[in-house]
């Protein structure tokens, strides 16, 4: 390591959970098929899908079941062949219930288009327009966990210069490891696709962030890259949350997206190693976005995995490939811990979004007893917008959007920092969130 | 898996291992070897006077809380002993009982409880009870146990160096004069001095700061810039004329600055939020004490320093906010 | 000591002038005019600044009443049709009389009637939980039981039943203020006419699913079975979204509706169960009539097309 230069990190707040990557050294493995997939539509910031099925159809692996709606919306496709069952509202990853297709799985037949070879394919035929168009195509959205249509973030508004495009490989929620993993065993692909991605972008420079706990896919970079100068690693210092896209383009770049910009306002645009992949996938080889890797993980998981999962899959069947539901489980995650959601319900499916299971035993599953704030301004220390958290509190359970307006409470990234630290344990990104709600419903035109 | 319903609820879903309560622990794992070196200097007096201090508070909260708030007991998160132990650490070492027990309730009592217990009080409660006693029983509160009689209990009493160095000066001896009959730095950083219970020793609370720091309990800003505000002040006052005023290191370790920079100032609940707001603050109670030690009457000042910034937190608060990500318009050359 | 009590009667004298003067020159020279009327239409009005009249506090209610005079617009329902009188009576307007309202609590999904499907672990807030997630039960229209509504009530006319885990209306200190409506992420509490001797009849359940789903998820609610839309002799009650929605205007509070519902869940205030047994069996009455007169038409058409067949 002696080569290494001093790591890089975000200047303002940040903490450091426990990192518990236990499944940082299980390679990636293909999940059986499951016998039913249930895809919901709305899978992605923007509109939901228009379904372009009906009940009783067969489909084919790769073929559109629901064609995006607008611009910022995004493609849906069969992750599997058969025939497609009813179409209704069912509970999803999200908490709420939104219109599904579920498809019942007869063989794996896939769309006749897509290759489905493994030869690395370097060459980039495409022009800029096409490979947008191919992204479109595949459905790919941000595979971090916004689940932002990737296709919108490659075109870049008017009058914005991009000079740098940043690849995410942060993965700073403790617990995942899928975008380790797919550094690890598919780093040509994801070189392939940032080379694809600067295309796109008419981009000089491309930048791959990555933490210091996962030095050898550092390393395996930078020894791919040789002594490349288009394209070069950024070893980063372990802090959470380092993979906000704010937050990562600080550490690497040293700049700061201004108060409700957006990373294009300071000449970057920031995508995910997973999406990555993906965008290779799509325009290399036509596949559209019907499978992830999604990490199985928990202190008393059996086998912590990391699956290559069609979207769709209920969680239960992860959970039954990692060796069971653990006998101790009180809380089930889909995401890491500091931004994931609990599910209720283990037949929620998988969606493009989902990096990760996380099975969390009952004995910390529960909150603990809350007391008043002592203003140690630990919440405080610990955000990285620099706001004041245990104020927006106050704020938020006061019912007070202008004053919380003023405090720049939608600036708030959400990472959890500060009820992380709390020592009073105080609900305080729950009223957060709740006065972000307030601000938004005060300023949406009254009907 | 068994019948039991899994939990929801917003993220995050991990949390920190330090909350209040051992939060409070560290604290008053840091007071020990003040107090450890106070019972060696003071003897059993100051055993007694921190056992009784911190049962006093104990009850007092217990008393209030279940009786006129009618609300579960809060003694669990452990504040109403601190309170107890820094009462105890302002006050001299052979205060009768009946005086603790009144610094006690006005503590925890009058300073906290009045404005509804822990988090809502906006003067250090430990301070307000120290003051109280202060002002109501002036003798008993100046009348120092002689430093160094290991294991004695005998009545002799003393001034403390800054109460030695007032006098003086008000007779019209100059400071070098004063300073000869006073002890050496090197045992003022040891601690062996008159003085309350637990502000002598620097070495002592110096080691409890290093503790609190290394736990990420407090954060450096508060007590460094009080000690720089303390010694900032009383050096450029030395600087000017040193016949009339006395070593910033002098004024660095006597008193009760290091005790009050380390376990005082830093009360979550009575100083600012913001790590800018706390230098600010710091710097501020350092200036103070050093203004009511040379131009007040009272030899000392930093309780009055820390219970007068305490009034201007909510200001502090209010007008000092932290570094804010993105506060700047975009850098961007078009 | 006689010149100091001097100098002190006389200095404190002259202060005393001195003020007396400025005082009287400010005030009259920064005298606003302010219509009387606003105070004394404040004076009746019940002074709780609930919001419920639209306004932000009742001062803000007197100065709109003075302003506009608009009686039909402006309403206090907390002081009711008394205070209004009194009010038209200082404007010297016609008093116009409004129907009283009350909340109601349109959820019957107790613990028993809706298992939990999960253990919420928030904040102690419908807001945040409502925000989380579609709620603790399989019923995602049903009421999530932290009080929010309870909370922002000032006239303590709510509480959260323990046994049931929904609020409670008591109902003589209800003032319809609006307060609970407004806070219930659900909806759940809605205003609905107080009613004559307080009778109302209103469906206690919002749940919008198809009937099979529905009943999984409550023990109680609306399947959408249609059953008091053909209860109702007056036509009010419609089927929106496989929900039973009664319009307060058309019902006539006659009763017939309440045991057509499987599941008991149109709600009978101030009534007794004699009336409701007596509405049923009118209702079944007029059934059995009505089946009887559609079976003779029946048989009457037949017999008219078979007696034309036949010739």
């Amino acid at each position: 390591m002696g080569l290494r230069h001093k790591l890089s990190t975000f200047r303002i707040g940040g903490v450091h959970p426990p990192e518990q990557k236990l499944s940082a050294m299980v390679p990636i493995a293909p999940l059986p098929l499951p016998r039913m997939v249930t895809i919901p539509i709305v899978q992605h910031i923007g509109k939901p899908a228009r379904i372009t099925v009906q009940r009783g159809d067969s489909v084919k692996t790769g073929q559109v079941i629901a064609t995006h709606d607008g611009f910022v919306s995004s493609n849906i496709h069969a992750s599997v062949s058969g025939k497609v069952g009813i179409i209704e509202e069912t509970m999803d990853s999200t908490g709420f219930k939104h219109i599904a297709v579920n498809i019942r799985v007869k063989g794996d037949e896939w769309d006749e288009s897509i290759d489905r070879s493994d030869t690395l394919i370097t060459e980039i035929t495409c022009e800029p327009k096409e490979i947008v168009e191919r992204i479109l195509a595949a459905g790919i959205v941000g595979m971090g966990g916004a689940a932002f249509p990737s296709h919108v973030k490659l075109t870049i508004p008017e009058g914005k210069h991009v000079d740098t495009l940043l690849i995410n490989g942060v993965e700073c929620e403790p617990y995942l490891t899928a975008d380790h993993r797919i550094m690890l065993e598919k780093p040509n692909e994801i070189l392939v696709g940032i080379r694809i991605l600067m295309k796109a972008l008419g981009v000089p420079r491309a930048i791959i962030g990555i933490e210091d706990n996962k030095h050898d896919a550092i390393e395996l970079f930078e020894k791919l890259l040789g002594g490349q100068t288009a394209i070069s690693v950024a070893a980063l210092k372990v802090q959470y949350p380092q993979g906000g896209e704010k937050q990562l383009i600080q550490a690497v770049l040293n700049r700061e997206v201004p108060s409700g910009g957006l990373p294009a306002d300071v000449g970057v645009i920031v995508h995910n190693v997973a999406t990555t992949f993906a965008v290779y996938e799509a325009v290399q080889k036509r596949k559209p976005l019907i499978e992830r890797v999604v990490t199985v993980t928990g202190k008393d998981v059996k086998t912590p995995s990391n699956f290559l999962v069609r979207i769709g899959t209920p969680v239960i069947d992860l959970l039954n490939a990692a060796g069971g539901v653990p006998e101790d489980a009180g809380k089930i995650i889909s995401g890491g811990p500091m931004m994931g959601k609990a599910i209720a319900d283990l037949e929620v499916p998988i969606a493009k979004g989902t990096s990760g299971i996380l099975v969390i035993p009952e004995e910390e599953a529960k909150r603990t007893e809350s007391y008043n704030c002592v203003r140690c301004g630990k919440c405080i220390e610990a955000c990285p917008m620099g706001l004041e958290p245990y104020y927006l509190l106050l704020l938020g359970r006061k019912g007070s959007p202008e004053k919380a307006e003023a405090e720049h409470i939608l600036d708030c990234i959400e990472c959890g920092s500060c009820s992380f630290v709390c020592p009073s344990n105080r609900p305080i990104l729950d009223y957060i969130r709740l006065g972000k709600a307030e601000v938004r419903q005060s300023k949406a035109p009254k009907v | 898996m068994s019948e039991r319903l899994l939990t929801i609820s917003p993220s995050p879903h991990i949390h920190s291992p330090l909350t209040v309560p051992q939060i409070m622990r560290v604290v008053i794992l840091a007071m020990v070897p003040a107090l450890l070196f106070a019972t060696w200097q003071f003897g059993l007096g100051a055993i007694y006077v921190s056992s009784l201090a911190v049962i006093f508070c104990v009850l007092s909260e217990y008393v209030i809380v279940k009786y006129l708030f009618r609300k579960s007991t809060t003694i669990g998160d452990g504040s109403a002993i601190i309170t107890g132990l820094l009462l105890a650490f302002n006050v001299p070492s052979n205060l009768p009982w009946y005086i603790i027990l009144i610094g006690s309730v006005a503590s925890v009592g009058l300073a906290k409880w009045t404005y509804g217990g822990l988090g809502n009080n906006p003067f250090n409660p430990a301070l307000v009870g120290r003051v109280f006693l202060l002002i109501s029983f002036p003798v008993q509160m100046t009348s120092w146990p002689e430093a160094h009689p290991v294991w004695t209990l005998d009545g002799a009493t003393m001034a403390t160096p800054l109460g030695l160095l007032k006098e003086g000066l008000r007779a019209g001896r100059t400071v070098p004069d004063i300073m000869g009959e006073l002890p050496s730095l090197t045992d003022f950083i040891l601690g062996l001095r008159a003085g309350s219970l637990g502000e002598t020793s620097g070495l002592a609370l110096l080691l409890g700061m290093a503790y609190m720091l290394y736990k990420k309990v407090i954060t450096w800003h508060t007590p460094v810039s009080m000690m720089l505000g303390v010694v900032l002040l009383s050096g450029a006052c030395w600087l000017y004329d040193p016949t009339h005023f006395a070593h910033p290191l002098f004024h660095l370790l006597t008193g009760g600055v290091l005790l009050g920079a380390i376990f005082m100032a830093t009360d979550y609940v009575t100083s600012p939020v913001t790590q800018r707001g706390m230098l600010l603050y710091g710097f501020c109670i350092g200036i103070l004490t050093v203004l009511i030690r040379l131009f007040g009457s009272y030899p000392e000042g930093v309780s009055f320093a820390i219970l007068i910034m305490n009034a201007f937190v909510p200001m502090i608060n209010k007008y000092v906010k932290p570094p804010r990500y993105g506060a700047k318009p975009s850098t961007q050359k078009h | 000591m006689n010149d100091i009590v001097l100098y002190s009667v006389i200095s404190l004298t002259a202060i005393g002038v001195v003020s007396a003067v400025v005082l009287y020159v400010v005030s009259q020279k920064f005298h606003v005019h302010e219509d009387e009327r606003i105070a004394q239409v404040e004076s009746v009005l019940p002074n709780t600044n609930c919001g419920g009249c639209g306004k932000p506090g009742c001062h803000a209610f007197a100065l709109a009443v003075v302003e506009t005079g608009d009686l039909q617009a402006l309403h206090c329902p907390v002081g009711g049709n008394a205070v209004m009188k009194q009010v038209a009576g200082i404007m010297g307007v016609q008093a116009v009389e409004k129907d009283p309202y009350i909340a109601v609590v349109r959820c019957s999904g107790s613990f028993e009637y809706r298992k939990k499907t999960n253990v919420y672990d928030g904040a102690a807030s419908c807001a945040i939980a409502a925000q989380l997630y579609s709620g603790d039960t399989g019923c995602a229209y049903g009421c999530l039981g932290m009080g929010d509504c309870v909370a922002v009530c000032d006239f303590g006319a709510m509480y959260m039943d323990e046994k049931t885990g929904l609020p409670v209306i008591v109902e003589d200190k209800c003032t319809a203020c609006n307060a609970c409506v407004k806070e219930c992420p659900k909806d759940i509490l809605e205003l609905w006419p107080k009613g004559k001797k307080s009778q109302r009849v209103y469906v206690a359940c919002l749940n919008e699913e198809k009937g099979s789903t529905a009943r999984k998820e409550c023990a109680v609610a609306c399947s959408g079975c249609a059953k008091c839309l053909e209860a109702c002799r007056y036509d009010a009650i419609t089927l929106v979204n496989n929900l039973a929605d009664i319009d307060a205007d058309k019902c006539k509070l006659c009763m017939e509706c309440i045991e057509a519902c499987d599941v008991r869940n149109i709600i009978a205030t101030h009534t007794t169960p004699d009336k409701i047994a007596q509405a049923t069996e009118h209702r079944l009455k007029r059934e059995e009539r009505e089946k009887k007169k559609k079976q003779e038409e029946k048989e009457k058409l037949a017999n008219e097309t078979n007696h034309g067949t036949t010739a």
